[in-house]
């Protein structure tokens, strides 16, 4: 069962990691200042295995592949939005970030839900409420470069 | 059932004679880019695969972003990214007094054509569209990855069509074309598809207009914008791109998932609120707006005619006491021309301080940052939350005329209302 920390539309990168810090090259430094932009709170207190539950569009904007790189340095397990931003969505995939697109039924997950997924289903799990979301799992292809371990060793395994 | 253009570009690419969206496939591509932020993670990445890159040729990095650097931190990414180009002989590797900002820079090298395919490690590569490219931003990890096989995956995009009739009035800019269909359809709007841009209005756009349409695709929440080709696309080719190019156009039944229709003779000068491209509302009901500072610039608009069209606004005037003005010519051959024809004396008689290319302020990297509560109008192309500096500061997206005459005003004005 994880915690979830809940977002509203448009999650834009320049809030997941503000720009003024790409000069810091060491993901583990730079993933102190992960959300900083909207929610201060995040970054000192997520713990691993905790779930972005979000609106539409997460992750708009700039290419920047850091941004899911310090969510999944910061430990979280997924992230649930009821759509991606496409660059956000493929940088997700490669570095083996796994996300769940689920359209408006993500308003039934709430500030303070439980939830529990299942990634190889798509199942989630409103704990608390007692209510089951079923969703698609990823992509086939996408699956493939998941199991892989991200796209570099896709493309490593490929010779 | 016919083909977009978008479509098009990635049939040619792969040898099919159809493909619709949707369908999933790994083409070759014909340039990859990545710049000073996200170049040296690329390279990482490509290193891990423990591959020569695939052609030397094909590569373009460009240090453009923090550079020339504004710290020891950025110093050691662009030295990371200045190594590797040297050690694998990276032809298209352009050094600070050489570069420019990437989007701008690489057509004027003639470094894209019509039916190409380019990615970039960098959300705005989709401004080469304007030369009927299929170009699109990825992540690091995937241009590290292409670098190494000169191969990536695509998922083949519906469109919208957005059709374009009529003339252009006086003082409105691709600027305003652009912020006025965010406004319509949104920041997501065309989240996923291709925007295609068509009609007899085309004729009417000069190339930064264009230029700047595409590169805002993104900000749409497009794969890619696309212009078809035509004489000025070839004027603008002449000269720059010597290799044999096909141009691409629609189908007649090409499939679109929506229809956008634009009479450019309504357009009016807009100015997009913070903190969406999409909260675009008219100039004329923006006065009471009173700004700080403004940007002219960066990757949507520091090109020739947008400093031409910020020069025609400043000349025989001063920028208001309570603002900085702050204009960035986008590469040295602009900047250059920007001499030669007097713009840059134009901008210091008007108090105007003039940079050498960078895209420092448009995303908060230095140059131009705001404090807490400050105010700019700004020609780049992202109004976030904190995006150029204070999380409580605030920009205003809005075409060089409006800009410029912002500058003048002290408070959001268009260029009629200093030119009359």
């Amino acid at each position: 069962m994880s915690r979830i920390w809940r977002y509203g539309d448009h999650i834009d990168t320049d809030v997941i990691i503000p720009a003024r810090y790409l000069n810091i090259s060491d993901f583990k430094e730079l993933a102190e200042h992960a959300m900083e932009d909207i929610d201060t709170t995040f970054a000192p207190n997520v713990k691993t295995d905790e779930i972005i539950v979000a609106g539409k569009n997460f992750g708009c904007g700039s290419s920047r592949e850091h941004a899911p790189v310090v969510l999944k340095v910061k430990g979280v397990k997924c992230i649930i939005a009821d759509s991606f931003a496409r660059i956000f969505y493929r940088n997700a995939i490669n570095i083996g970030l796994p996300l769940l697109e689920i359209g408006p039924e993500v308003e039934k997950i709430e500030k303070g839900d439980d939830v529990e997924v299942d990634l190889k289903t798509g199942e989630i799990k409103i704990v608390n409420k007692n209510l089951v979301i079923k969703t698609k799992p990823l992509p086939e292809f996408c699956q493939k470069i998941a199991d892989c371990g991200g796209l570099v060793n896709y493309v490593k395994a490929q010779g | 059932m016919g083909m977009t253009m978008t479509q098009k570009i990635l049939a040619m690419h792969v040898g099919r004679d159809f493909v619709e969206a949707g369908d999933l496939l790994v083409s070759q591509v014909d340039l990859i880019l990545a710049n000073d932020i996200t170049g040296p993670p690329a390279i990482n990445e490509f290193e891990k695969i423990g591959r020569p890159v695939f052609n030397k040729d094909k590569i373009a990095l460009v240090p453009d972003h923090f550079s020339p650097c504004k710290d020891i931190k950025s110093a050691t990414l662009c030295k990371q990214m200045r190594d590797f180009a040297r050690k694998h002989n990276i032809t298209n590797y352009f050094e600070v007094g050489r570069m420019g900002i990437e989007h701008a820079l690489l057509p004027d090298k003639g470094l894209v054509a019509p039916g190409e395919i380019v990615i970039g490690a960098d959300s705005h590569t989709c401004t080469y569209g304007a030369l009927n490219a299929l170009s699109t931003g990825m992540g690091q990890t995937d241009i590290g990855c292409a670098m190494a096989s000169g191969t990536t995956w695509f998922k083949v995009p519906a469109a919208i069509k957005v059709e374009l009739t009529g003339k252009m009035p006086k003082y409105v800019k691709g600027k305003d074309l652009i912020l006025t269909l965010i406004g319509m359809i949104g920041v997501d709007g065309a989240r996923y598809q291709s925007l295609e841009f068509t009609g007899p209005g085309v004729a009417e756009l000069d190339m930064s207009d264009r230029f700047t349409i595409c590169n805002m695709a993104i900000e749409a929440g497009g794969k890619n914008g696309i212009f078809p080709v035509d004489e000025k696309t070839k004027a603008f080719l002449q000269g720059r791109v010597t290799r044999p190019w096909t141009a691409v156009e629609p189908d007649p039944d090409a499939e679109y998932v929506q229809t956008v229709q634009i009479d450019l003779s309504k357009l009016v000068p807009v100015t997009s609120y913070p903190h969406l491209p999409e909260n675009t509302h008219p100039v004329s009901e923006s006065h009471h707006i009173k700004i700080d500072q403004v940007v002219i610039g960066s990757c949507t608009n520091g090109r020739l005619e947008d400093i031409a069209q910020a020069a025609e606004v400043l000349k025989d005037h001063k920028v208001n006491d309570n603002v900085r003005c702050i204009i960035i010519p986008a590469t040295q051959e602009i900047y250059q021309e920007a001499i030669r024809l007097g713009y840059v004396d134009i901008f210091i008689k008007a108090n105007a301080a003039v940079s050498t290319p960078t895209c420092g302020p448009c995303l908060g990297g230095y140059m131009g940052i705001l404090a807490a509560g400050e105010r700019c109008v700004s020609t780049t192309n992202r109004n976030f939350r904190g995006r150029m500096g204070h999380v409580d500061s605030e920009v205003y997206l809005a075409s060089p005329y409006t800009a410029a005459a912002s500058a003048v005003k002290g408070y959001i004005a268009s260029a009629e209302e200093v030119l009359g």
